[in-house]
């Protein structure tokens, strides 16, 4: 795109700099769109679980404007600040809750290669920055000086740090199967039929992905979950000295990290931006040496990925108004009795599962292999020498080179 | 703007590395508080860090391969041993803590007889 | 004009951060405050692991370190918040000595460091998109993947991987583990109390 641009712009540094704020303003769109839409949509939702209606009225037929109308109710209020509140670190708290969450977005890959930078560690990368949301959520409830605030932050900072466990060690599991940490990879690997999911590849992986969406729903604060806002005990919890365009920004991070997990969620378990049948390759849009027709197929991709990330924030938004609030310690024991033994067993059980059965159950003739030789490290395995016979030198000097390299790389040869 | 135009070399990360190293040392020296004391640990590792990351990083000096892939293994050892090393030292802070209800380490001179 | 290396503007950004924030740290006395600037400068050093193509790293610092201060945080919180926004002062004196001593120590670190030429400037090497996760990986596991070309046969034969010293970190943690939740543990409430026979 930078080069694109550099044909038109006169100053050709402004071509990088026109170019990332594209990139920019895309994400930051998906993010505050997406947090319209699903405050609506969660209105509605939980208006039909409780046999309402929901908005009606605000702009037409099912009330799609309220959000609008929200929002610009929300921009006019008077920004209020407690008198005794640490005055710096009330104002960063919402912006630092917006920048962690909407950081993960860097690499969270839409539909093939559609991603704003493509890192070899983005499981790591995405899960750390979401990690981070927490951090505004305390300073928040530190420096609002209020009782109810401080109490909020306390719990949320115990239930996030101890829901990184167990959902760190369920996102280890689909990287064990695909051999990389690149979301790229870990997506382009589960194309093809629906089988081909990570979630079914296996029972631990089945057991895996509802681990995972619990403590992703813990994590990203969600009822059952939320005993940082609980109202009924803490009036609003951490925000609760919060007002006006603050407060919302709160609510789009929280909004804006459902969703990232939700991404997560998809493209770990649920294939990404792969439907459930190969139809693009039938229509033969995933022929990547067309441009547009291999742009058309990214285009379906990205509906395909945006409906499974709206599905799996409809899911929370169903659990939330169905099941009523967890006490604090009972998070805790759900976290540390429950989730961290499951998600280790179901660790170990696919290690063994990928050890003894690389290729999954129900369809064993998948592109495991293939990308795995590929992808685990840069270049075939015994580095060629660029100018002698390199695979027999090579051979012999792995050979040669004792038992733990032949050991490990006899180990990669037999999974190919 | 020499510094915009020109590519940068380990000695850049390593001054970086110094000041933060500093920094963690001052910290330690004037802090009362004993978790400020333990975040200038943190900084005089981190400190270390960015040098070990440097002298090992392909783009500062590819003609290199000295240490290569060894400063970014000693950088992630800090970095566990750093978090271990917190983890015990928040549950003395606890202990003295609920021993004496602060954590100035001034108060902390009972063995001075 | 000459062209502006990208690379270095980001190092620049980076690292005006990561200074900044560290002699921020040492500036404020207010814990939480001072918890935040640490997250900051924690966080700004990750991105010059990112520049410098240890992104495995970086990853990690994020996920552990500035986690890690987290905890930090939120036991300042908790040991420190009795009166709202508790300090404790250092005095001058020991401020001005620090500030002395420091600064001496900061003169001979720099010019140590900006002593050899060969540090100071570097190729501008093309950016190779390398994996390094992967390799790190296998270094952990004993094999030095870009080792193997190695002339020493004690290196060659797989010496210079780190799985001892891997091991030894796995045990130190899990000891750790244990040993201060057994510090940190509550004190016993006897019940009729040690007082009485005490």
């Amino acid at each position: 795109m930078a080069e694109f641009l550099q044909a038109y712009l006169a100053p050709w540094w402004l071509a990088y700099v026109v170019a990332a704020l594209v990139h920019a303003v895309l994400l930051i769109n998906v993010v505050a769109v997406g947090a319209l839409i699903f405050i609506w949509l969660e209105r509605k939702v939980s208006g039909r679980i409780q046999d309402r209606l929901g908005p009606t009225r605000v702009g037409g037929k099912f009330g799609w404007l309220q959000t609008l109308a929200d929002g610009l109710k929300l921009i006019t209020k008077e920004d209020l600040m407690p008198e005794g509140a640490d005055g710096m670190l009330f104002r960063m708290a919402p912006y630092i809750s917006f920048c962690a969450s909407f950081a993960g977005y860097l690499a969270l890959p839409f539909a093939d290669n559609w991603v704003g930078a493509r890192l070899n560690t983005a499981v790591f990368f995405i899960l750390a920055v979401l990690g981070l949301e927490v951090f505004g959520v305390i300073l928040a409830g530190y420096a609002s000086a209020s009782k109810w605030s401080l109490f909020g932050a306390m719990r949320e900072a115990a239930q996030v740090v101890s829901y990184e466990v167990p959902l760190g060690m369920c996102a280890v599991v689909p990287v064990l199967i695909a051999g990389s940490m690149d979301l790229v990879t870990i997506g382009q690997m589960q194309h093809g039929w629906f089988t081909n999911w990570f979630v079914f590849h296996d029972p631990f992986t089945f057991i895996t992905f509802w681990v995972y969406f619990t403590c992703a729903t813990a994590s990203v604060n969600r009822a059952p979950f939320d005993l940082a806002e609980a109202e009924s005990e803490l009036v609003a919890g951490f925000h609760t000295e919060y007002s006006g365009l603050r407060w919302s920004i709160f609510f789009m991070a929280e909004y804006g990290s459902m969703f990232a997990v939700s991404g997560l969620a998809a493209i770990l378990f649920f294939g990404g931006w792969n439907g459930p049948l190969p139809i693009t390759e039938w229509l033969g849009l995933a022929d990547t040496t067309n441009p547009v027709l291999s742009y058309l197929g990214n285009f379906i991709g990205m509906l395909n990925f945006m409906f499974k990330c709206v599905f799996g924030v409809t899911f929370m938004m169903w659990v939330r108004w169905t099941l009523p609030r967890l006490r604090i310690d009972q998070v805790m024991t759900t976290c540390l009795k429950y989730c961290t033994p499951i998600a280790a067993a179901s660790f170990l059980g696919a290690t063994l599962w990928t050890y003894f059965l690389p290729g999954g159950l129900i369809l064993p003739n998948n592109a495991y292999g293939l990308v795995r030789e590929g992808q685990l490290i840069d270049g075939p395995y015994p580095p060629a020498d660029a100018e002698g016979p390199s695979k027999e030198t090579a051979n012999e000097k792995t050979a040669g080179t004792g038992d733990l390299i032949s050991q490990v790389a006899g180990e990669h040869r037999g999974r190919d | 703007m020499n510094l915009l135009t020109q590519p940068v070399g380990v000695s850049h990360y390593l001054i970086v590395g110094a000041i933060m190293f500093v920094a963690g040392v001052v910290c330690m020296a004037t802090k009362r508080n004993a978790l400020g004391v333990l975040m200038g640990i943190e900084l005089v590792l981190n400190g270390a860090n960015v040098n070990f990351v440097a002298f090992g990083s392909v783009y500062l000096r590819p003609e290199v391969t000295g240490i290569g892939l060894d400063g970014q293994l000693v950088a992630l050892f800090v970095i566990v041993l750093a978090a271990a090393e917190a983890a015990v030292a928040l549950a003395i802070t606890l202990n003295f803590y609920n021993n004496h209800s602060t954590v100035d380490v001034d108060q902390a001179d009972e063995l001075k007889g | 004009m000459d062209a502006i290396n990208w690379h270095s503007f980001f190092f620049l950004f980076f690292a005006l951060l990561a200074c900044g924030f560290s002699l921020a740290v040492v500036m404020t006395s207010n814990i939480v405050h001072m918890a935040f600037y640490l997250t900051l400068a924690l966080g700004a050093t990750s991105g010059l692991f990112f520049l410098a193509g240890a992104d495995f790293v970086g990853a990690m610092q994020l996920l552990i370190y500035v986690g890690g201060t987290l905890v930090l945080l939120i036991f300042g919180v908790m040991l420190t918040a009795k009166g709202p926004f508790i300090s404790m002062k250092t005095s001058a004196g020991d401020l001005v000595l620090g500030a002395g001593v420091g600064g001496a120590l900061l003169v001979l670190l720099l010019a140590a460091a900006t002593q050899v030429d060969a540090w100071r400037v570097s190729e501008p090497s093309p950016p190779v998109a390398q994996v390094t996760a992967s390799r790190l990986g296998m270094a952990l596991l004993g094999a030095r993947v870009d080792k193997l070309d190695e002339k020493d046969p004690v290196q060659a034969r797989g010496m210079s991987g780190y799985l001892l010293p891997f091991e030894i970190v796995s045990v130190h943690l899990l000891v750790v583990l244990i040993g201060s939740a057994y510090l940190a543990r509550p004190k016993k409430r006897m019940v009729g109390g040690p007082v009485d026979t005490a």
